[in-house]
């Protein structure tokens, strides 16, 4: 055998020159999402199979997708086709990797895309440079252990910040336990908190509202309940696991990080919306979209993919698969997966609360997105687990975000109040 | 066995060896434990040391998952190629290193060794872009180049002290007897080497087959195994990461195991 | 022999028209990209690096972790390797045994430890099994730096301690079984053999295991983020998180510098300080 491993290497030596596979006819589609094994399975076996053009789905983390689109670029050589993405991951490749895709977006005009969701697309370069894929959102689940603490007269569905502590609270002095957990690992997704739920809920804005006195008492209100959070949470990046661990009772994330925890036991647990501050119930909306990269190899089949992709009957396949929900006009079947429906109601009473607020994903940051959420981890990183004075921090981070806003010139978005020029912070 | 050991002090010494032998397999034990145990046995509290269940299905629907086996052959590909290359280029420069001083031998070593000292994340792009232009991107052999950087210091210096330990008069001896400094090499210093060469040779293939970031960013359908895996496991459930975890481990002692023939006839030779 | 003063050179030249393509190319390019400010040159990006919140933390932490991990990993591989010298049957085995880490990816590596370090995990069962700990218990956290800290560095001399062991092996072979035979007629202590005989003969050795292994935990980052992730910056970490993350090319080219920086100068301290005369070898 081991012989034979080798003769095969040295026959792969040999075609070394000729590394062009048959099947470069098939579109290369390299997506950041859908990448645990598990879900990339699913997508390909019940998704892509049937689909009428051929396709290899490969997945990249985040962080070298901009490296390898731009080294394709650079170099004028392309080897993907199709691009699957977050927004903000496609934003950096807005300038030199994607191409206009305004003939694609007029052939699926009939597909009831909303028409913000499509403006998201464009990247500020005034052509569509990504057709939205699917959406999710950030939700909060409970073990049902949990439920019993709740405080008295606290409506899991109309949570207030004040209750989420005071809830936090009960469970540690009962347990000894601190069993609130958050996503702020080094891939979690905790500056989405900061952005699309701590900010608005508590200040109404995002990047005007940074240092102002409401500012002072969203942090001042999180590094209170943080007393009651899980230490690990710094290192947690989806909290479907210390769920499923029972290291955690009550977790806020991406409702695809909980759903492995939810398809597991779905009796277990509950789901409902973040929080509400002062200023209302912030939430924010995600949005991942298909780009076609500059100089396709296949750019046609790639087109044709798009068009698949984006059948209502497809993106319900892959809400019951996946528990991303589609962005296509499409009536959620009632015969849901257990989990995707608990995923669903909770995303369902979100945008239905009366005091939800809704939060735009940064728009016009181009590679600074990294450097504007910087601004908020370190904040965090500061206030919450260093102690230093609030006050003196948020006045030396907001430098920090000034200075990320003038480099973009970024005009303000949702809920932050329009802005002529880049996006001031008051 | 030393006989001058008392009973007391062979006791001693078996216990430290048994404790040092513990120490390395414990731990690949419980990822083996995590592997084969599920989702289940990941959660578990208090833990045991011995499986709940076992069951072969996590392992089994790892391996079918589609490109494992391609993933495999690439690395095995990158690594050959950069055992050949990094002891091609590496071992003639140890040589020039234990046998002659020469202006510029430290600058030459301090060079060799910033290739470790540079974090690779950072050269990732401008090499990508370079092995597009030339055609050596999503290949193996890309990524084999890439690896004989990251695997060269370790070939120079570790046939530079192998050289070194090699008596100079044995060559000399040589000469005398009327061999070309060539001749002399392969007849005399290359049969002392060749074990050390062979632990090069070793080095060259594990820095190859464990690399990660490089291949990752230099391939996108020919990815090396641990490319495959990095961009399959960094966010799938515990369970999927120990298995793919395994099963990087498992071929990793496999490749040691076949090799020991190597690594023992390095210790060999000082029986004679 | 004539001595041709071109002979080094031409063995040299291979692997440095190697370098000068695939490593030193792409370093200069990089170092340029460091050096670009708005408008020319500059080192603004040197002073974003210089004046960020986990700077001095990731500075500290490599150099914590490499001053306590080397010198533990050395000492380590000695032991194994003078015990192996000892053992008679079974040696094949316990050499084997004790390499298998060498070819162990970081990336398992952290798994593995990851495994016994986390809150569930085998270390607080096994704790809990003697009646130490109530239930699981985090260590992995910033509120535990000194456990943290000790998981990271175990987790590195298990994984890292076998290739300074096959090294010194290596080395052990060449010195010639007389010496310590002639050194045992003359009575000397099992001690005084290894100080005054197999140390000094296995200085080249370790001098290139001291030089490798350094490089390497400078460039410590994988295993450093499985067990803590954020919670314990280091210099490599940090510069992945600029250049990935922050997509700031230029900041993480500016710390990839610096780590090549003291890399270079603990290269350098090594090569002055353990310098082996040629004349002095056999």
């Amino acid at each position: 055998m081991k012989r034979r491993s080798l003769l095969a290497a040295g026959a792969g030596l040999l075609a070394a020159p000729g590394f062009a596979r048959a099947q470069s006819g098939d579109v290369v589609f390299l997506s950041t999402q859908l990448r645990p094994v598990e879900e990339a399975t699913r997508l390909r076996n019940a998704i892509l199979r049937p689909a009428p053009v051929q396709s290899t789905f490969v997945t990249e983390e985040p962080q070298n997708l901009t490296v390898r689109m731009r080294a394709e670029a650079q170099a004028g050589r392309r080897t993907v086709s199709l691009v699957g993405a977050l927004h903000g991951e496609l934003q950096p490749l807005a300038a030199d990797s994607l191409d206009a895709l305004d003939d694609v977006a007029a052939q699926l005009a009939d597909r009831g895309i909303p028409q913000n969701l499509l403006e998201l697309g464009k990247l500020g370069t005034g052509q569509q440079r990504y057709i939205p894929w699917m959406q999710a959102t950030y939700i909060m689940a409970a073990h049902r252990r949990a439920l019993e603490f709740l405080p008295a007269g606290a409506d899991i569905n109309a949570l207030s910040y004040d209750q989420l502590r005071a809830w936090a609270a009960a469970i540690q002095q009962r347990t000894n336990q601190r069993r609130l957990g958050f996503p702020a690992g080094p891939r979690g997704l905790m500056a989405r908190f900061f952005q699309g739920y701590l900010y608005p809920s508590y200040t109404g804005g995002v990047v005007r509202t940074f240092r102002s006195a409401e500012a002072e008492q969203g942090w001042a209100a999180l590094k209170a309940t943080w007393a009651h959070v899980a230490p690990a949470s710094t290192t947690y990046n989806f909290m479907q696991e210390p769920l499923m661990a029972g290291e955690v009772w009550i977790a806020f994330d991406h409702v695809a990080r909980l759903m492995d925890a939810l398809r597991a036991a779905p009796g277990d647990y509950v789901t409902f919306p973040a929080p509400a501050g002062p200023m209302g119930r912030g939430y924010m909306p995600v949005i991942a979209g298909l780009g076609i990269a500059r100089g396709a190899p296949n750019r046609a089949g790639a087109a044709q993919l798009i068009e698949y992709l984006s059948r209502p009957a497809t993106q319900l396949r892959l809400a019951a698969e996946t528990g991303f929900f589609p962005v296509v006009r499409a009536e959620l079947p009632a015969d849901l997966p257990p989990a995707v429906r608990l995923a669903a109601s909770a995303i369902g009473a979100t945008q239905s609360a009366r005091d939800a607020k809704v939060s735009l994903l940064p728009v016009g940051l181009g590679d600074k997105g990294g450097e504007f959420n910087k601004v908020y981890m370190d904040s965090f990183q500061r206030i919450v687990l260093r102690n230093e004075n609030i006050r003196t921090v948020l006045d030396a981070e907001a430098a920090n975000l000034r200075a990320v806003m003038n480099a973009t010139a970024a005009p303000c978005w949702s809920p932050d109040a329009a802005s002529d020029g880049a996006c001031p912070v008051a | 066995m030393n006989p001058a050991m008392t009973p007391v002090r062979r006791l001693l010494f078996w216990t430290l060896v048994a404790v040092l032998l513990l120490w390395v397999l414990l731990p690949i034990w419980l990822v083996a434990m995590g592997a084969f145990g599920g989702r289940a046995a990941v959660f578990q509290w208090p833990k045991s040391l011995l499986p709940a269940s076992l069951s072969f299905d996590h392992m089994a629907a790892f391996l079918a998952v589609e490109g494992v086996a391609n993933a495999f052959l690439n690395s095995v590909i990158a690594a050959a190629v950069t055992v050949v290359l990094s002891v091609a280029l590496g071992a003639p420069a140890g040589y020039a290193l234990a046998r002659y001083a020469f202006r510029g031998a430290d600058a030459f070593k301090l060079l060799v060794l910033l290739t470790r000292a540079f974090p690779l994340a950072i050269l990732a792009l401008p090499l990508a872009v370079g092995f597009i232009r030339i055609g050596l991107y999503d290949s193996p052999f890309g990524v084999a180049l890439m690896h004989t950087v990251l695997a060269l210091p370790f070939a120079v210096l570790v046939t530079q002290s192998l050289f070194m330990g090699i008596p100079r008069e044995l060559e000399e001896a040589a000469w005398v007897f009327g061999c070309s400094p060539v001749q002399a090499f392969f007849r005399v210093v290359m049969p002392l080497a060749l074990p050390g060469l062979a632990a090069t040779a070793i080095f060259a293939f594990v820095i190859s087959w464990n690399e990660v970031f490089a291949a990752s960013v230099l391939t996108v359908r020919e990815r090396t195994l641990t490319a495959y895996l990095l961009a399959v496991l960094s966010e799938s459930p515990l369970h999927t990461r120990f298995a793919g975890g395994l099963l990087l481990i498992l071929p990793s002692v496999l490749f040691v195991f076949a090799v020991r023939k190597w690594l023992f006839t390095v210790w060999g030779i000082s029986g004679r | 022999m004539a001595p041709k003063p071109w002979v080094p050179y031409l063995l040299i030249a291979p692997a440095v028209l190697f370098l000068g393509a695939l490593f030193l190319l792409p370093l200069v390019q990089t170092l340029v990209l460091s050096l670009q400010g708005e408008g020319g040159l500059s080192f603004a990006n040197y002073a974003r690096m210089l004046g960020d919140l986990n700077f001095a933390d990731a500075l500290r932490n490599t150099f914590l972790l490499t001053l306590v991990v080397v010198p533990v990993q050395i000492a380590l591989a000695l032991l194994m390797a003078t015990m192996i010298a000892r053992i008679g049957a079974g040696r094949d085995l316990v050499l084997w045994v004790w390499v298998i880490p060498l070819a162990i990816s970081d990336l398992a590596a952290g798994l593995a430890w990851l495994a016994i370090l986390q809150s569930t995990g085998y270390l607080n069962s096994v704790l809990f099994a003697l009646g130490l700990l109530d239930g699981p218990t985090p260590w992995l956290t910033q509120e535990t730096p000194v456990v943290l800290f000790i998981g990271i560095a175990l987790a590195e001399i298990w994984r890292a301690t076998a290739i300074v062991l096959v090294i010194l092996v290596a080395g052990m072979q060449l010195i010639p079984k007389e010496f310590g035979e002639a050194a045992e007629v003359f009575g000397a202590s099992p001690w005084q053999r290894f100080r005054r005989v197999t140390l000094p003969l296995l200085k080249p050795s370790i001098q290139s295991a001291l030089i490798l292994r350094t490089v390497l935990a400078f460039e410590v980052f994988a295993v450093v983020y499985a067990l803590g992730g954020r919670n314990f910056p280091v210099l490599v970490g940090e510069a992945y998180v600029w250049q990935g993350e922050n997509q700031n090319t230029g900041v993480a080219a500016a710390y990839a510098a610096l780590i090549m920086l003291i890399s270079m100068l603990a290269t350098f301290v090594y090569l002055r300080v353990l310098r082996t005369p040629r004349e002095q070898m056999a």
